[in-house]
């Protein structure tokens, strides 16, 4: 009979900003199976991981492996106990080889020096035994996403994991690499290893797992069979109400252009070029998607074109105006707004109130003086408007944004960016990490500031995302634009999985249209 | 009660509490060398407010605080840990002296030069740590205290070689004019008329950093300096601009020291001020409404450890100790942490159960 492996019982916890994250969650695998996590963003998937990879701590309830409670304080105690964690975000040293990375922490050594040679046989052997190929020898920074991913999870198994918790591992694959990864998974499951899968992706859940348990809202909804229940089961499960998911939009009325890019070329600091030869126009009342695994350059056009990296060669203009030697503030002067990818860092103040979150693109324009202060009456009116026009959760405009989730502080960052008359709006994953209500309030936002003629430069990694709400589509892949699709809605995900890796590339002709 | 509400009235809880366990570790201390604790104790506590004398002592032990203080929040706010606030009040005494000594003017104005010069002499030194870090990225943690090491010097060379007065008998300037000096305010204390300058200064800091535009640019820049820059400000220039003003008001608070307490520059080291302003600074989170209230509990037990000084067998040395112990314990910012979050917990439980309710 099946024995629970590992079972976490009346998990509870709290971060230090109120947010309720966990409230009596249950949640157990059997050894041997693939597990699927499922909920929306925010719902604690990631938080309940967190917790039994010893990153954080539960407040409340308690973990069981093997019928004994334990206490996991730290990763290292998880890895002692044979739970293995593949993060979102890799956890590799770019500049180290593949084998360098795996035997990190425990290298094998040879008259007190490190042995490389042994680190190579470790790697190769491990790579064998699991039917994870890659090479010992190669640089961390050369390989691809799909790749690393390989490397992280030989990493959990070369130390030991039995249960092997990966995040969300699919989101940043091509559908490609997706189908690669389920096999290698199904090959670990039928060697006797225990896999938990956090997806938000039914399809692959009905696919690859075993049993299901929703989360949502911090709680546990249920667990099921894969098997006995629908993808609509699940979802309702998920979402406990009935979202529309479709965006409503007619064809878009192209104006006059706003974004001409032409010949970009830009590289990194690790002399890596990023960009080649990137070239694009985009007009009035267009929404133009950029799809790709990330890291393909797609940050690094953003990043140029709202003016926070000068060193790149070719050009930029906005409005017919070269902004290669603009400020950030006189490329935000000349129609450019521009949500980041990285919320935390760049989109917001984690201390600062809502309002001052919300002031920090127009607070020094003549209309918020009064005499030498800022007039902080028609600041409070504004910001009081904006929280209620664009629904932004909170205990009132003065709490610090750090307090709220993570879908209502960017409708916070929205609610800047969406509001100061651009007319080019750079969406950068904008609906990265929070919940479906908040991800189709601006997904709509976007489509009702393109009719009213804004251009919108939308970023995302989110297939599903950007096929969806785009009009016109590039993809990128390596640095290069691999394909350009004048109507969105006439492409497959197939076809974009192969643009995305490359595997396939438009000619130069068909990429040029994308200039004109 | 929501979170925000929580970690306010644990903010106050912890400085409280910080103040009573550093007031425990000095009585236990005074138990142990003192012959008559409770007189000591009692001379320490009370002392400062028996006579007009020590009264007037506490508010001008609190003067030079202020306008260091003030600049300190400038400074800090914008994440800079730039002391170099510290050798900023001593040249600033120095330039004042130099104004005061060398040029004779009508009264006021000559004040008035003696104090610009002063506040200027400030700036430069500040300015020094903020050109490095702008420039070079120099951490001024480091720049700074060598721009103390330098301002010692500089002034020590200054006034021992340009303004020395011979006939003093020793190391001091030449007498201040008397159309340079800040007159006394209530005689026989000796507080002086900058104190009503400092509360001005601290005023007009509070306005400045908390309700004006650049006060909001320098606080963004300090909290996220990443975040600032996306927004389009200009990161340098606010580092830059935080750091001469807050320089301008230590180099005026040497300025007024001098002019106010003395007759002659007479410093043969680094006055102290500077840390001192730091320290109430950090005790008032850097908000400059906050800062009287720190500098009058520095001043009250400064004069408090002198009067028991005087009238006990304890020496000053304590004070210095008590001090040291309350600010770690305020700077610790994990201390009642799992008391707080405990809190926090209980509450947001609660309001689940209300919401389940509902």
């Amino acid at each position: 009979m099946e024995q629970n492996i590992l079972s976490m019982e009346n998990i509870t916890k709290v971060y230090p900003n109120g947010f309720v994250a966990n409230k009596g969650v249950n949640f157990s695998v059997h050894e041997g199976e693939i597990h699927a996590l499922v909920g929306e963003n925010g719902a604690g998937k990631s938080t309940l991981m967190k917790m039994l990879f010893g990153s954080e701590k539960p407040d409340e309830g308690r973990i069981l492996l093997h019928g004994k409670e334990i206490q996991i304080d730290n990763p290292t105690v998880a890895i002692q106990y044979g739970i293995g964690m593949v993060h979102q975000h890799f956890m590799l040293v770019p500049s180290l080889s593949v084998a360098d990375n795996l035997v990190i922490g425990m290298e094998p050594k040879k008259k007190g020096l490190y042995d490389v040679a042994k680190a190579e046989e470790i790697t190769r052997e491990a790579a064998q035994k699991y039917n994870l190929l890659v090479d010992p020898q190669a640089k961390v920074v050369d390989l691809s996403v799909g790749l690393k991913q390989k490397v992280e999870i030989l990493k959990a198994l070369v130390r030991g994991a039995k249960i092997l918790i990966l995040d969300e591992p699919t989101a940043v694959l091509t559908p490609q690499e997706t189908k690669e990864l389920f096999v290698e998974l199904k090959h670990l499951k039928t060697q006797g290893y225990t896999v938990v899968f956090i997806s938000h992706k039914l399809n692959e859940v009905k696919e690859l797992c075993d049993r299901v348990t929703v989360l949502r809202a911090g709680r546990s909804i249920g667990m099921a069979n894969v098997a006995d229940v629908s993808q609509q089961d699940i979802s309702r499960m998920m979402v406990g109400r009935d979202v529309r998911l479709d965006i409503e939009k007619d064809k878009p009325h192209p104006g006059d252009t706003v974004l001409k890019v032409s010949h970009i070329n830009k590289v990194n600091a690790l002399g890596k070029q990023v960009l080649k030869d990137v070239s694009f126009s985009l007009p009035h009342g267009v929404i133009l998607g950029i799809a790709g695994v990330e890291g393909n350059g797609q940050s690094e056009i953003s990043e140029i074109i709202s003016g926070m990296d000068r060193s790149f060669d070719g050009e930029a203009e906005i409005n017919g105006k070269s902004i290669r030697n603009m400020t950030v503030r006189q490329v935000r002067e000349s129609g450019v707004a521009h949500i980041s990818e990285d919320r935390m860092t760049y989109g917001i103040v984690g201390d600062g109130t809502i309002a001052e979150n919300i002031i920090s693109d127009r607070y020094y324009k003549k209309e918020f003086q009064k005499g030498p202060l800022l007039d902080q009456k028609k600041i409070d009116e504004m910001v009081d408007d904006l929280i209620e026009k664009f629904n932004i959760k909170c205990d009132g405009k003065d709490q610090p944004i750090r307090m709220l989730s993570g879908g209502n502080m960017q409708k916070v960052v929205a609610a800047r960016e969406f509001t100061n008359h651009a007319d080019l709006i750079i969406a950068n994953q904008p609906t990265r990490g929070i919940d479906i209500g908040a991800s189709m309030f601006l997904r709509n936002k976007l489509v009702e500031l393109r009719d009213a003629g804004a251009a919108v430069l939308l970023i995302s990694a989110d297939l599903s995302e950007v096929m969806e709400v785009s009009d016109r589509l590039i993809v990128m892949s390596g640095g290069r634009i691999s394909a350009y699709f004048e109507d969105a809605s006439e492409v497959t995900e197939e076809d974009m999985g192969l643009y995305m890796l490359g595997l396939k590339q438009m000619t130069p002709e068909e990429i040029r249209r994308a200039s004109s | 009660m929501n979170t925000k509400n929580i970690e306010k009235r644990f903010q106050v809880l912890r400085t409280l509490l910080a103040i009573g366990i550093a007031m425990i570790v000095a009585f236990i201390i005074i138990c142990f060398i003192s012959e008559e604790p409770l007189e000591t104790i009692r001379s320490f506590l009370i002392g400062p407010l028996e006579s007009k004398r020590k009264i007037g002592n506490i508010i001008t032990n609190l003067t030079p605080m202020l306008f260091v203080g003030t600049g300190v929040c400038l400074i800090f706010s914008a994440n800079q840990t730039n002391m170099a606030v510290e050798g900023g009040f001593f040249v600033g005494a120095m330039l004042a002296t130099v104004a005061a000594t060398c040029l004779h003017l009508p009264t006021g104005i000559h004040t008035v030069v003696c104090l610009i010069a002063g506040g200027l002499a400030g700036a430069a030194a500040c300015a020094i740590p903020a050109f490095l870090f702008v420039k070079f990225n120099a951490k001024p943690v480091v720049s700074s205290i060598m721009v103390n090491n330098m301002c010692l010097y500089v002034g020590l060379f200054v006034i021992n070689h340009l303004v020395r007065d011979p006939a003093a008998g020793f190391m001091a300037s030449f007498r201040f004019d008397e159309t340079a000096k800040i007159g006394e305010m209530i005689s026989g204390t000796g507080v002086h008329y900058g104190i009503l300058i400092g509360i001005a200064v601290l005023i007009a800091g509070y306005f400045y950093l908390n309700k004006s535009k650049a006060g909001y640019e320098i606080r963004t820049v300090g909290r996220n300096v990443d975040f600032a820059r996306y927004s389009g400000i200009n990161v340098n220039r606010v580092i830059t601009k935080a750091q001469l003003i807050g320089g301008f008001l230590a180099g005026l608070g040497g300025a007024v020291e001098v002019l106010g307490m003395y007759n002659r520059f007479q410093y043969q080291a680094l006055t102290n001020h500077g840390f001192d302003g730091i320290m109430i600074g950090i005790m008032a989170a850097y908000n400059p409404k906050l800062l009287p209230l720190a500098g009058l509990f520095l001043a009250y037990i400064r004069v408090g450890a002198d009067s028991m000084q005087r009238s006990s067998d304890v020496p000053v040395e304590l004070a210095n100790i008590m001090i040291s112990v309350i600010v770690i314990m305020i700077v610790a910012e994990r201390f009642l942490y799992k008391m707080k979050h405990k809190r926090i917990v209980a509450a947001a439980q609660k309001e689940l159960e209300g919401k389940a309710e509902a």
